[in-house]
């Protein structure tokens, strides 16, 4: 028998009546990097959270290196060696990136730091990952999120971890950024560490992982070595039915040109920003993070300054100085950053749903709500895209990531905008679900709504969109059409000065 | 999926609901008195300023900033209108109107700093806790106003006397449906919670935001009434120290101070609870500075409660 790293056996969980996770195992071997996959809410992120003891187990037994572990509390969970980082990365935006590395021990065990040695431990780590350009004494929030995610996991590695789980790391990077990370854990595995590794990315998965784990609806469905296997089964294991077309086929008629932006500029992320989009129409907007894709948008419907440049809606010239303006004018926008930007997160599901269409579910004043009717629609929204929910009621908190992204997405579909943008709308969901939401803007294409889709996944790009917008460093390097689209054209662009 | 009973949900839920329940019976069991019509009618009459701006108070704290100018709004809305009426024969009614519009002036005054200047409600209020007290010493001259006839003393006469009793009692009412029922309570309670969300969601979140302060500012400026008309005169200190007793009672209520939660149900809830302490121990006798320490401990346990 091969000795295991790491055993987690018939680990069951609930939470107050919902049965999270049940009788599941999974068994991590020294120096792999094992892919634990399912559908929103299966139950992945909660297993890491008992790993590393930020819940509490209901029942079963943790093994680490073959011995029982008794993983309590985070600092069990430390102190055997296991480290988790969440999506939510956790460092001190106001501290150095010396300083959250060696958090935990600042002085090394005596009462003064020394600072030339924490900064050249420091070094040392982010060199030892191909991140010397890093500065030890640079304040964290100052560093992109791909940077801020290579210091966590020095943080990590230098309290020994031996067990290194990522939780979807790659959702807020970019493709450059994602083959770095990838690097890294190559490297970590062959320095012996075990990774387990999440993600909703199914090529990720392969061009990565040893092993794979699938989860569904909080039990355990199997395990396999990723050479066994194809995406088409493991898609099948994950939802539990066949799911033929990833990319729907869309009948959309494309109509007049409903948003004409010209020469716009906005900050210092958007420079001479021009495009326009058709009703009916899905255009991309492709480019690294930090391109400009969002301020463009940004600056479009309102929430930042526009300085410069035209904008022609529906016909006439507007010029959006508050969202409300775009909103009452059916141009919408949903967030990238769900946590900040879309979410009531204490509130009621259902108060987070209706947020944006109050109109649907009030008097024609807009003054009282009628509760029923507001349910009932909640209701009929979010199942139509999935949503696996309790209760509307349930502060929206207690859903899992991907089932957050569907609250907010149901929000901006109750909208009935005329023109949508959906900043990243599938960060975080499932395949299922992504097939979902395809669905969903095909739907909307099919009524005439002009969509805006920015997107760093590129199959997705590829898959979904008439048109891409390509842009790198507030500026349209250019413009392709469905025919010209693929990854190295994608590429090329957003590489483009 | 089951749903099951979840106890520590509900004790969070309806932690001040257990807590007054817990208190009132131990006060009916403490001293006959309490119970006694005169003793409760009492309570409802002196209660009615601390109700009024505990539940305005909160708006502001569930914006996740706080109005501590309250206790001064209420000394210059009632020194104000006790100024006018023994200059001018207005009634009851235009006298309350003026105070409402005092209120209102002033909550402007704290909503526009907090949600136009961009400061934090703590600052903008602390400032105008001294300003306006300065203009209510202005007013005052520093002296006590009394109103010469008793057209305030309406508010609160004992034998028939219900009128502020019913009007709080409409009020808190109102507000409960208010938060429930309507689109405004519902876009206060959004904003407070996130308001980088609202915001993007196609709202003018800095028109809450000042709304909330001018509801602070009006409840305080009505409960300023209530106290002047219990004695028919008014001073620059009335109401001194109301702010801290109106935090107290929207904590015991459940309202976070990070905003984002807040009930006025629970809320009035909170203030009858401190109401019900002050008065078991007036009638068992208790000095007025073991009140203090009896009320601070009962409150600090209170909301340990919440932490269970
Ligand atoms: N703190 C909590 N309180 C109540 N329910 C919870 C809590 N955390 C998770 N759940 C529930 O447990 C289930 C599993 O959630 P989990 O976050 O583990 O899913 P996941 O597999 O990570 O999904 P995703 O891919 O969307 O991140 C979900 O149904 C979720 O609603
Ligand atoms: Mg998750």
């Amino acid at each position: 028998m091969e000795a295991y790293k790491l055993e987690m056996k018939s680990i069951s969980k609930s939470f107050g009546g919902v049965k999270a996770l049940n009788d599941v195992s999974l068994r991590v071997k020294k120096g792999e990097i094992h892919a634990l996959l399912g559908e929103n809410g299966a139950g992945k992120s909660t297993l890491m959270k008992i790993l590393s003891g930020a819940y509490q187990r209901d029942s079963g037994e943790i093994l680490v290196d073959g011995q029982p572990a008794k993983i309590n509390t985070p600092k069990d969970s430390k102190q055997n060696g296991i480290a988790v980082i969440y999506q939510e990365l956790m460092l001190a935006a106001d501290l150095t990136v010396a300083e959250n590395i060696f958090i935990d021990d600042l002085a090394a065990g005596s009462v003064f730091i020394n600072w030339k040695k924490l900064h050249s431990d420091t070094t040392r780590l982010l060199v030892s990952l191909g991140f010397g350009n890093i500065s030890p004494t640079e304040k964290c929030g100052n560093l992109s999120v791909a940077h801020q995610q290579v210091v966590e996991i020095c943080k990590n590695l230098s309290r020994d971890a031996k067990i290194l789980v990522l939780d979807e790391p790659t959702s807020v990077l970019t493709f450059k950024e994602i083959e770095h990370l990838f690097e890294i854990l190559k490297r970590l595995k062959a320095n012996g560490i075990s990774i387990i590794y999440i993600s909703h990315r199914l090529e990720e998965i392969f061009k990565l992982c040893d092993t794979i784990t699938v989860l569904k609806d909080g039990c355990y469905v199997d395990t396999v070595d990723v050479q066994d296997t194809t995406r088409q089964l493991l898609v099948n294991k994950m939802v539990g039915r066949e799911l033929k077309d990833m990319f729907p086929a869309r009948n959309a008629k494309i109509g007049e040109v409903l948003l004409r932006a010209e020469d716009l500029q906005a900050g210092r992320m958007v420079d001479h920003v021009s495009f326009e989009v058709h009703g009916g129409e899905v255009l991309g907007f492709s480019g690294l993070v930090g391109s400009g894709r969002t301020e463009t948008m940004r600056a479009i419907i309102g929430v930042d300054k526009l300085e410069a440049g035209k904008v022609t809606y529906m016909g006439e010239t507007v010029k959006f100085t508050h969202p409300e303006q775009a909103v009452k004018k059916k141009l919408g926008m949903l967030p990238e950053d769900r946590k900040v930007q879309g979410l009531l997160l204490e509130q009621p599901i259902r108060l987070n749903t209706t947020l944006a269409a109050l109109s649907k579910v009030s008097d024609p004043t807009k003054t009282i709500i009628f509760h029923n009717k507001e349910k009932k629609l909640v209701a009929e929204n979010l199942s139509r895209i999935q949503t696996k929910y309790n209760a509307a009621e349930d502060e929206v908190n207690s859903l899992s990531g991907g089932n957050q992204q569907k609250v907010v997405l149901a929000r901006w579909i109750m909208a009935d905008c005329k023109c949508i943008i959906f900043d990243e709308p599938t960060r975080g969901v499932d395949v299922g679900a992504k097939v979902e939401i395809y669905n969903v803007i095909n739907a909307l294409a099919e009524q005439g709504v002009a969509v805006i889709m920015i997107s760093s996944e590129m199959p997705e790009i590829i898959g979904m969109c008439d048109r891409v917008v390509v842009m790198n460093k507030g500026r349209v390097t250019g413009e392709l059409t469905k025919n010209e689209l693929s990854e190295q054209s994608l590429i090329r662009l957003a590489m483009e000065v | 999926m089951k749903k099951e009973f979840n106890i520590r949900k509900f004790c969070v839920n309806y932690n001040v609901f257990i807590i007054f329940s817990v208190l009132f019976i131990a006060c009916t069991l403490l001293s006959e008195s309490f119970l006694l019509p005169i003793n409760l009618f009492n309570i409802g009459l002196q209660q009615a300023a601390p109700i009024f701006v505990a539940i305005g108070v909160m708006f502001p704290i569930i914006m996740g900033g706080i109005d501590l100018s309250v206790g001064s709004v209420m000394a210059l809305a009632s020194s104000g209108v006790l100024a006018v009426m023994n200059k001018t024969d207005i009634g009851l009614g235009l006298g309350l109107a003026l105070a409402v519009l005092i209120g209102l002036a002033c909550g402007l005054l704290n909503g526009f700093l907090v949600a136009y200047c961009n400061m934090p409600g703590f600052v903008a209020t602390l400032a105008t806790l001294t300003t306006l007290k300065g203009f209510a010493y202005l007013i005052t001259n520093g002296n006590t106003i009394k109103v010469t006839g008793n057209v305030l003393l309406d508010l609160c006469k004992r034998d028939y006397g219900y009128p502020t009793i019913i009007i709080t009692a409409v009020v808190i009412v109102l507000f409960i449906l208010m938060q429930h029922y309507t689109v405004f309570g519902r876009l206060i309670l959004a904003t407070g919670s996130n308001r980088t969300a609202v915001e993007l969601a196609g709202i003018r979140v800095k028109r809450y935001i000042l709304s909330a302060y001018v509801i602070s500012g009006v409840m305080a400026a009505l409960a300023g009434m209530w106290l002047a008309a219990r004695t028919s005169t008014s001073n620059a200190v009335l109401g001194q120290g109301a702010e801290l007793n109106a935090v107290a009672a929207c904590v015991l209520g459940g309202t976070s101070l990070s905003g984002g939660r807040g009930s006025a149900l629970k809320t009035f809830v909170g203030a009858l609870c401190l109401a019900m302490i002050g008065n078991i121990m007036n009638l068992m006798g208790v000095g007025a500075y073991i009140q203090n320490i009896v009320q601070g401990i009962i409150i600090v346990f209170a909301v340990l409660m919440y932490g269970i």
